[in-house]
Protein backbone atom coordinates (compact mmCIF):
# COMPACT_ATOMS: atom_id res chain seq x y z
CA UNK A 1 0.00 0.00 0.00
CA UNK A 2 1.02 3.59 -0.77
CA UNK A 3 1.20 6.35 1.81
CA UNK A 4 2.56 9.43 2.30
CA UNK A 5 5.20 10.04 4.22
CA UNK A 6 7.15 13.37 5.21
CA UNK A 7 10.47 13.90 3.30
CA UNK A 8 11.33 16.87 4.64
CA UNK A 9 12.97 19.95 2.70
CA UNK A 10 14.97 17.84 0.07
CA UNK A 11 16.30 21.22 -0.88
CA UNK A 12 18.09 21.65 2.05
CA UNK A 13 21.68 20.77 1.02
CA UNK A 14 23.26 21.02 4.08
CA UNK A 15 21.63 17.17 4.42
CA UNK A 16 23.79 16.36 1.27
CA UNK A 17 25.87 13.64 4.36
CA UNK A 18 22.05 11.61 4.35
CA UNK A 19 21.69 11.76 0.47
CA UNK A 20 20.87 8.75 -1.28
CA UNK A 21 22.42 7.84 -4.84
CA UNK A 22 18.43 9.07 -6.44
CA UNK A 23 18.93 12.19 -4.63
CA UNK A 24 22.46 12.97 -6.21
CA UNK A 25 21.28 12.11 -9.32
CA UNK A 26 18.45 14.66 -8.84
CA UNK A 27 21.09 17.81 -7.94
CA UNK A 28 23.22 16.19 -10.98
CA UNK A 29 20.46 16.86 -13.42
CA UNK A 30 19.58 20.07 -11.80
CA UNK A 31 23.75 21.25 -11.94
CA UNK A 32 24.13 19.97 -15.78
CA UNK A 33 20.56 21.48 -16.68
CA UNK A 34 21.89 24.72 -15.38
CA UNK A 35 25.16 24.63 -17.18
CA UNK A 36 24.01 23.63 -20.46
CA UNK A 37 21.13 26.30 -20.87
CA UNK A 38 24.08 28.72 -19.25
CA UNK A 39 25.83 27.41 -22.37
CA UNK A 40 23.00 27.20 -24.89
CA UNK A 41 23.21 31.28 -24.09
CA UNK A 42 26.69 31.91 -24.28
CA UNK A 43 26.74 29.22 -27.55
CA UNK A 44 24.33 31.52 -29.43
CA UNK A 45 26.18 34.83 -29.20
CA UNK A 46 29.31 33.77 -30.51
CA UNK A 47 27.55 31.75 -32.90
CA UNK A 48 25.69 34.91 -34.05
CA UNK A 49 29.25 36.71 -34.85
CA UNK A 50 28.40 34.82 -38.17
CA UNK A 51 25.69 37.57 -38.87
CA UNK A 52 28.39 40.23 -38.86
CA UNK A 53 30.35 38.36 -42.24
CA UNK A 54 32.49 35.16 -42.89
CA UNK A 55 35.47 36.44 -41.69
CA UNK A 56 34.87 37.96 -38.17
CA UNK A 57 32.34 33.93 -37.69
CA UNK A 58 35.81 32.39 -38.22
CA UNK A 59 38.24 34.69 -36.93
CA UNK A 60 36.15 34.09 -33.84
CA UNK A 61 35.91 30.57 -33.41
CA UNK A 62 39.54 30.10 -34.69
CA UNK A 63 41.03 32.81 -31.59
CA UNK A 64 38.28 30.79 -29.38
CA UNK A 65 39.63 27.33 -30.05
CA UNK A 66 43.13 28.13 -30.26
CA UNK A 67 43.01 28.36 -26.40
CA UNK A 68 43.82 25.36 -24.71
CA UNK A 69 41.72 26.65 -21.44
CA UNK A 70 38.89 26.23 -24.08
CA UNK A 71 39.51 23.24 -25.53
CA UNK A 72 39.60 21.87 -21.29
CA UNK A 73 36.12 24.14 -20.99
CA UNK A 74 34.76 22.08 -23.86
CA UNK A 75 35.55 18.77 -22.51
CA UNK A 76 34.16 19.71 -19.44
CA UNK A 77 31.06 20.65 -21.43
CA UNK A 78 30.95 17.05 -23.11
CA UNK A 79 31.49 15.38 -19.36
CA UNK A 80 28.17 17.81 -18.27
CA UNK A 81 26.04 16.84 -21.56
CA UNK A 82 26.64 13.05 -21.96
CA UNK A 83 25.49 12.78 -18.10
CA UNK A 84 22.24 14.76 -18.52
CA UNK A 85 21.75 12.45 -21.47
CA UNK A 86 22.16 9.31 -20.24
CA UNK A 87 20.55 10.95 -16.42
CA UNK A 88 17.89 11.74 -18.84
CA UNK A 89 16.86 8.29 -20.57
CA UNK A 90 17.18 6.73 -17.06
CA UNK A 91 14.36 9.39 -16.21
CA UNK A 92 12.37 8.92 -19.58
CA UNK A 93 12.77 5.07 -18.77
CA UNK A 94 11.67 5.73 -15.06
CA UNK A 95 8.54 8.07 -15.96
CA UNK A 96 7.24 5.07 -17.87
CA UNK A 97 7.87 2.68 -14.92
CA UNK A 98 10.48 1.14 -16.40
CA UNK A 99 13.52 0.41 -14.18
CA UNK A 100 12.57 2.03 -10.78
CA UNK A 101 13.68 -0.88 -8.63
CA UNK A 102 16.89 -0.63 -9.86
CA UNK A 103 17.47 3.36 -10.24
CA UNK A 104 20.38 3.19 -8.16
CA UNK A 105 22.01 1.02 -10.37
CA UNK A 106 21.41 2.80 -13.40
CA UNK A 107 22.85 6.39 -12.12
CA UNK A 108 25.68 4.53 -10.66
CA UNK A 109 25.59 3.35 -14.35
CA UNK A 110 25.38 6.58 -15.60
CA UNK A 111 28.14 7.97 -13.73
CA UNK A 112 30.67 5.26 -15.14
CA UNK A 113 29.76 5.60 -18.49
CA UNK A 114 29.95 9.89 -18.44
CA UNK A 115 33.42 9.51 -17.18
CA UNK A 116 34.22 6.51 -19.62
CA UNK A 117 33.02 8.46 -23.20
CA UNK A 118 34.46 11.88 -21.55
CA UNK A 119 38.24 10.13 -20.95
CA UNK A 120 38.21 8.58 -23.95
CA UNK A 121 37.27 11.52 -26.57
CA UNK A 122 39.98 13.90 -24.56
CA UNK A 123 42.68 13.51 -27.81
CA UNK A 124 39.34 14.03 -30.22
CA UNK A 125 38.66 17.42 -28.33
CA UNK A 126 42.31 18.75 -27.22
CA UNK A 127 43.61 17.35 -31.35
CA UNK A 128 45.37 20.69 -32.80
CA UNK A 129 45.13 22.87 -29.65
CA UNK A 130 49.00 22.36 -29.42
CA UNK B 1 -2.32 7.75 -1.66
CA UNK B 2 0.91 9.42 -2.24
CA UNK B 3 1.10 13.23 -2.03
CA UNK B 4 1.28 14.88 -5.18
CA UNK B 5 4.45 16.89 -5.05
CA UNK B 6 5.17 18.53 -8.25
CA UNK B 7 6.58 22.04 -9.31
CA UNK B 8 4.20 21.39 -12.58
CA UNK B 9 0.40 22.54 -12.58
CA UNK B 10 -1.57 19.58 -11.80
CA UNK B 11 -3.25 18.80 -15.42
CA UNK B 12 -0.94 21.21 -17.09
CA UNK B 13 0.72 19.86 -20.08
CA UNK B 14 4.49 21.45 -19.47
CA UNK B 15 5.29 18.57 -17.27
CA UNK B 16 4.58 16.40 -20.60
CA UNK B 17 6.15 18.49 -23.12
CA UNK B 18 9.64 19.01 -20.88
CA UNK B 19 9.59 14.92 -21.70
CA UNK B 20 8.82 15.21 -25.42
CA UNK B 21 11.35 18.04 -26.02
CA UNK B 22 13.54 15.42 -23.77
CA UNK B 23 13.17 12.62 -25.77
CA UNK B 24 13.94 14.62 -29.13
CA UNK B 25 17.01 16.32 -27.32
CA UNK B 26 18.79 13.35 -26.55
CA UNK B 27 19.01 12.14 -29.40
CA UNK B 28 19.92 15.58 -31.08
CA UNK B 29 22.10 16.72 -28.23
CA UNK B 30 24.18 13.71 -29.13
CA UNK B 31 24.19 14.07 -32.89
CA UNK B 32 25.76 17.88 -33.06
CA UNK B 33 28.48 16.91 -30.24
CA UNK B 34 29.51 13.57 -32.45
CA UNK B 35 29.11 15.42 -35.99
CA UNK B 36 31.11 18.69 -34.74
CA UNK B 37 33.21 16.86 -32.72
CA UNK B 38 34.28 13.70 -33.97
CA UNK B 39 33.20 14.23 -37.95
CA UNK B 40 34.47 17.25 -37.89
CA UNK B 41 37.22 18.83 -35.62
CA UNK B 42 37.47 22.38 -33.70
CA UNK B 43 40.18 23.53 -35.39
CA UNK B 44 38.87 22.87 -38.62
CA UNK B 45 36.21 25.33 -38.23
CA UNK B 46 35.36 28.02 -40.93
CA UNK B 47 32.13 29.78 -41.93
CA UNK B 48 32.41 28.19 -45.12
CA UNK B 49 31.85 24.68 -43.41
CA UNK B 50 28.76 25.70 -41.80
CA UNK B 51 27.36 27.29 -44.31
CA UNK B 52 27.44 24.77 -46.81
CA UNK B 53 25.88 22.45 -44.16
CA UNK B 54 23.29 25.09 -42.85
CA UNK B 55 22.26 25.53 -46.72
CA UNK B 56 20.99 21.95 -46.67
CA UNK B 57 17.10 22.10 -45.30
CA UNK B 58 16.73 18.96 -43.79
CA UNK B 59 20.23 20.87 -41.32
CA UNK B 60 18.74 23.94 -41.14
CA UNK B 61 15.21 22.66 -40.24
CA UNK B 62 16.71 20.49 -37.79
CA UNK B 63 18.60 22.85 -36.11
CA UNK B 64 15.67 25.29 -35.77
CA UNK B 65 13.87 22.46 -34.40
CA UNK B 66 16.86 22.08 -31.98
CA UNK B 67 17.30 25.42 -30.75
CA UNK B 68 13.19 25.90 -30.28
CA UNK B 69 13.35 22.42 -28.28
CA UNK B 70 16.72 23.27 -26.19
CA UNK B 71 15.61 26.65 -25.34
CA UNK B 72 11.87 25.47 -24.11
CA UNK B 73 13.60 22.25 -22.33
CA UNK B 74 16.40 24.80 -20.42
CA UNK B 75 14.51 27.77 -19.81
CA UNK B 76 11.18 25.65 -18.32
CA UNK B 77 14.02 23.89 -16.89
CA UNK B 78 15.11 26.42 -14.81
CA UNK B 79 11.61 28.11 -14.27
CA UNK B 80 11.12 24.43 -12.56
CA UNK B 81 14.05 24.41 -10.59
CA UNK B 82 13.26 27.53 -9.00
CA UNK B 83 9.95 26.97 -8.40
CA UNK B 84 11.35 23.47 -6.28
CA UNK B 85 13.62 25.74 -4.10
CA UNK B 86 10.58 28.06 -3.04
CA UNK B 87 9.62 30.85 -5.86
CA UNK B 88 6.47 32.16 -5.58
CA UNK B 89 4.13 35.04 -6.14
CA UNK B 90 5.70 38.18 -7.53
CA UNK B 91 8.94 37.18 -7.64
CA UNK B 92 7.62 33.92 -9.72
CA UNK B 93 6.23 36.49 -12.15
CA UNK B 94 9.11 38.52 -12.65
CA UNK B 95 11.24 35.69 -13.04
CA UNK B 96 8.56 33.83 -15.40
CA UNK B 97 8.48 37.05 -17.89
CA UNK B 98 12.15 37.79 -17.80
CA UNK B 99 13.15 34.03 -18.91
CA UNK B 100 9.92 34.21 -21.67
CA UNK B 101 11.80 37.66 -22.90
CA UNK B 102 15.69 35.91 -22.48
CA UNK B 103 13.72 32.94 -24.68
CA UNK B 104 12.41 35.39 -26.93
CA UNK B 105 15.70 37.04 -27.70
CA UNK B 106 17.17 33.72 -27.59
CA UNK B 107 15.05 31.97 -30.58
CA UNK B 108 15.61 35.53 -32.62
CA UNK B 109 19.10 35.44 -32.26
CA UNK B 110 19.61 31.81 -32.95
CA UNK B 111 17.14 32.13 -36.33
CA UNK B 112 19.28 35.25 -37.34
CA UNK B 113 22.53 33.21 -37.10
CA UNK B 114 21.16 30.08 -39.26
CA UNK B 115 19.47 32.56 -41.54
CA UNK B 116 22.96 34.12 -41.97
CA UNK B 117 25.14 30.49 -42.56
CA UNK B 118 21.94 29.88 -44.97
CA UNK B 119 21.92 32.30 -47.17
CA UNK B 120 18.47 33.68 -46.01
CA UNK B 121 18.01 37.59 -45.13
CA UNK B 122 19.41 38.48 -41.86
CA UNK B 123 16.43 40.52 -40.41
Amino acid sequence: MSQSYNRGTIESFGRWREFSAGMWAWIFHKFTGWVLVGYLFTHIAVLSTAIEGAEMYTNTIVTLEGLLLVRILEVGLLAVAVFHILNGLRLLLVDLGIGLESQDKSFYASVILTGAITVASVPTFIAGAF
Amino acid sequence: MAEHYSSFTEGGRLWLWQRITAAFLVVVLAFHFFLLHFVYHADEVTFGLSAARMQTWTYYSLMVLFLITATFHGVNGVYNALINQGLTGTKRQVVKWTLVVASGILLVQGIRTANAWAGIGVF
